[in-house]
């Protein structure tokens, strides 16, 4: 009899009668095939989008941070909105690799390698944000603590935006690191069934000569283990941090204290809807229902409807406080100029798509409808967007002196940036689709005996039987 | 780095592989390794391996992280060049806390995964003997080292009664080497290539 035993009652993981050899050819087999139509299109409507926005970037630092529509009043715009909503689409990836590693939940397997591919991808947009955002890039590296000429003048390690360095560059390196450690055995797969001489060679390169030795499986998971430990705290430090570049200032709207944990939530919120968003596409088109279930899907509209909530909840606390408070430049700014005033609409949007909307997914109905579940990761990604643009641009552009109230509607440079990296995101994505195992192969391996659908069926004898004799067979096992 | 004679058996299922190491433990041979798709819980113990130290590893280098940032950061406020913020106080230590807590994940996640490149001796360019193409698929691949005490024939019927299939001898270099996977470029078979050109 086998050790390893899960309940019947849980949904399985991996559908259909899989055995080892099957999952390999599922997995690896697009890999080795050439890409579709679908694709090509896609790769080339990405790659233009990035053209775009490398000329965009190009007209901005040509001619100065002028040709943005950023003024005197409003100094933050499309740029950092855009950054916070990337850094956070990003988190969905961690807390799905690290997270739930950590607390044992088999269905990461089925998603964590495209999550996390996809925290990756949206780290690089993002990082692209703020240093453009400097006006002379050629001068970004001024935010390093190096020994400099110039005394040397240090840079100001008391400020939220230097934490925000810090914090950006050790998230985006540790989660390439964890993702990487991931994908080395699955290159070794890839490479020992490669029948063309390049592709052994290439793969044998990206697996680093990964053998599958025992003793080195168990350094891999110590590894992943106290990675996924590190991860976790790092992952809310993240969004923390970047929620510090709004809170430790004076502005009405931005000086709260519960914007560390509104921000993680959020940002988690938006990352499960943009891996919804990519998934529900990837698993069509390559062929992977059996293995990124409805199951899995519904598992992360529950995560999806849990932080939809607490952002909603830290929404109206905000109200709350503004009123309670007493302050009248916080109560004006949520009260006359966020919830009403010219930019009113947007705090609207915000609301209809991150507190309304997504409770549809109490019901079950919803949650396992792959049509409802896309629509409703775009409508959130939108609301994400849209929260960064009110609480930057709504806190700002009625400020203490009424002569310099503005308005703000970005120019198309700014536009053009935003586009971009959405296709920066889609070419690195779309590689990765066609060049990577886009699902982790030895991890659904090592969860198919317990959860895959044809190996659950066989336990449900076991199901029948008494608990003592099931534990003295497992005692006498071998 | 040496080279060795192997026999090699392939399993098809963990539950098949288990009792089969613990024979060969028992019956005495040199097991080389098994090679597995994926990590197989509890065959590490199986194979009497000691538990990885790795952690202790990442422990330390997480350590010496916090020093260097609580250390540089304070020594560039107070000594190097002491700077008036806003009257705030030269050793904040609160503020210091997210650079500190960065810098100490950042120097255990890099420094653990160094170590484990290391340990294994895996990096880019580096090859090793692949006992059998679907060692990283399906198939659990048990190696079974020879040595002047063991008879190769009895060890391939021993195989073959703990469950094994498609057993094979194999001569095969033990250890790394700087290589390409399309190639047959294991270094005692260059030199006998060179010995023969």
């Amino acid at each position: 009899m086998h050790l390893k035993y899960e309940s019947t009652l849980r949904e399985p993981l991996v559908d259909g009668e899989k055995d080892y050899h099957q999952v390999t050819e599922d997995i690896i087999s697009p890999i080795e095939g050439k890409p579709g139509k679908l694709w090509y299109v896609g790769f080339f409507i990405s790659l233009s989008l990035l053209g775009f926005g490398a000329f965009s970037v190009f007209w901005q630092i040509y001619f100065g941070v002028g040709v943005w529509n950023l003024n005197k009043t409003i100094g933050w715009g499309w740029d950092i909105t855009n950054f916070v909503w990337w850094v956070g689409i990003g988190h969905a990836g961690t807390l799905i690799s690290a997270i739930l590693l950590l607390f044992r939940q088999g269905w990461r397997t089925g998603v964590n390698r495209a999550a996390e591919a996809m925290t990756i991808f949206a780290v690089m947009c993002a990082g692209q944000f703020p240093i453009i955002h400097m006006g002379r890039v050629w001068m970004a590296f001024f935010i390093l603590p190096y020994p400099n000429t110039r005394g040397p003048v240090w840079v100001n390690f008391n400020s939220p935006l230097l934490w925000d360095v810090f914090a950006i560059s050790t998230y985006f390196t540790v989660s390439l690191l964890f993702w990487y450690s991931g994908l080395i055995p699955d290159f070794a797969t890839v490479r020992d069934r490669a029948k063309t001489k390049l592709r052994k060679l290439l793969y044998g390169v990206a697996s680093f000569g990964w053998t599958g030795s025992t003793k080195h499986w168990q350094r891999h998971e110590a590894l992943s283990l106290v990675l996924a430990g590190l991860a976790t705290p790092l992952v809310l430090s993240v969004h923390t941090i970047v929620s510090f570049d709004f809170a430790t200032s004076v502005i009405p709207g931005w000086h709260t204290t519960i914007f560390p944990p509104y921000f993680v939530a959020g940002a988690i919120f938006s990352g499960f809807a943009m891996v919804q968003t990519l998934l529900i596409i990837t698993r069509k088109i390559l062929n992977l229902e059996q293995y990124i279930t409805i199951g899995h899907m519904e598992a992360m509209n529950k995560v999806i409807v849990l932080t939809g909530s607490v952002v909603g909840c830290a929404y109206l606390t905000e109200l709350f406080m503004a009123w309670y408070g007493a302050n009248p430049y916080e109560f004006d700014t949520f009260f006359k100029y966020r919830a009403a005033g010219p930019l009113g609409w947007s705090y609207w949007i915000m609301m209809t798509c991150n507190v309304i909307s997504p409770q549809v997914f109490w019901f079950r109905k919803m949650r396992r409808s792959i049509a409802v579940t896309f629509v409703m990761s775009i409508i959130v990604n939108i609301g994400m967007w849209f929260e960064r643009f009110v609480i930057i641009c709504t806190s700002l552009y009625r400020d203490y002196l009424p002569s310099s109230w503005s308005y703000y509607r970005p120019s198309w440079p700014e536009v053009g940036f935003y586009m971009g990296t959405f296709g920066l995101f889609f070419t690195c994505y779309f590689l990765f689709a066609k060049y990577f195992p886009v699902i982790a192969v030895a991890e659904i391996k090592s969860i198919l005996k317990t959860s895959g659908e044809n190996f659950k069926e066989k336990m449900e004898v076991y199901e029948d039987q008494s608990d003592e004799k099931f534990a003295h067979d497992v005692a006498h096992a071998h | 780095m040496a080279v060795k004679n192997f026999v090699v058996g392939l399993f098809d299922d963990e539950a098949v592989l288990f009792p089969a190491v613990k024979k060969v433990r028992t019956a005495g041979y040199k097991l080389h390794d098994v090679y597995t798709p994926f990590p197989v819980h509890g065959l590490d113990h199986a194979m009497g391996l000691r538990e990885s130290s790795l952690h202790t590893a990442g422990f330390i280098y997480g350590i010496t992280g916090t020093t260097t940032a609580l250390s540089f950061m304070s020594w560039v406020f107070n000594a190097d060049w002491p700077l008036n913020i806003g009257g705030k106080p030269h050793f904040p230590l609160p503020a210091f806390i997210p650079i500190t807590f960065e810098l100490t994940v950042l120097f255990a996640a890099v420094g653990m995964v160094m170590t484990f490149c290391w340990l294994c001796q895996i990096m880019p360019g580096v090859k090793k003997h692949i006992f059998h193409p679907r060692q990283t698929d399906d198939k659990f691949v048990m190696v079974i080292e020879l040595t002047e005490k063991t008879n190769a024939e009895e060890v391939k019927s021993f195989l073959t009664a703990a469950g094994a299939h498609d057993i094979n001898e194999q001569k095969a270099e033990a250890g790394w080497w700087f290589g390409r996977f399309d190639k047959d470029d294991e270094p005692y078979l260059r030199k006998i290539q060179t010995a023969n050109a």
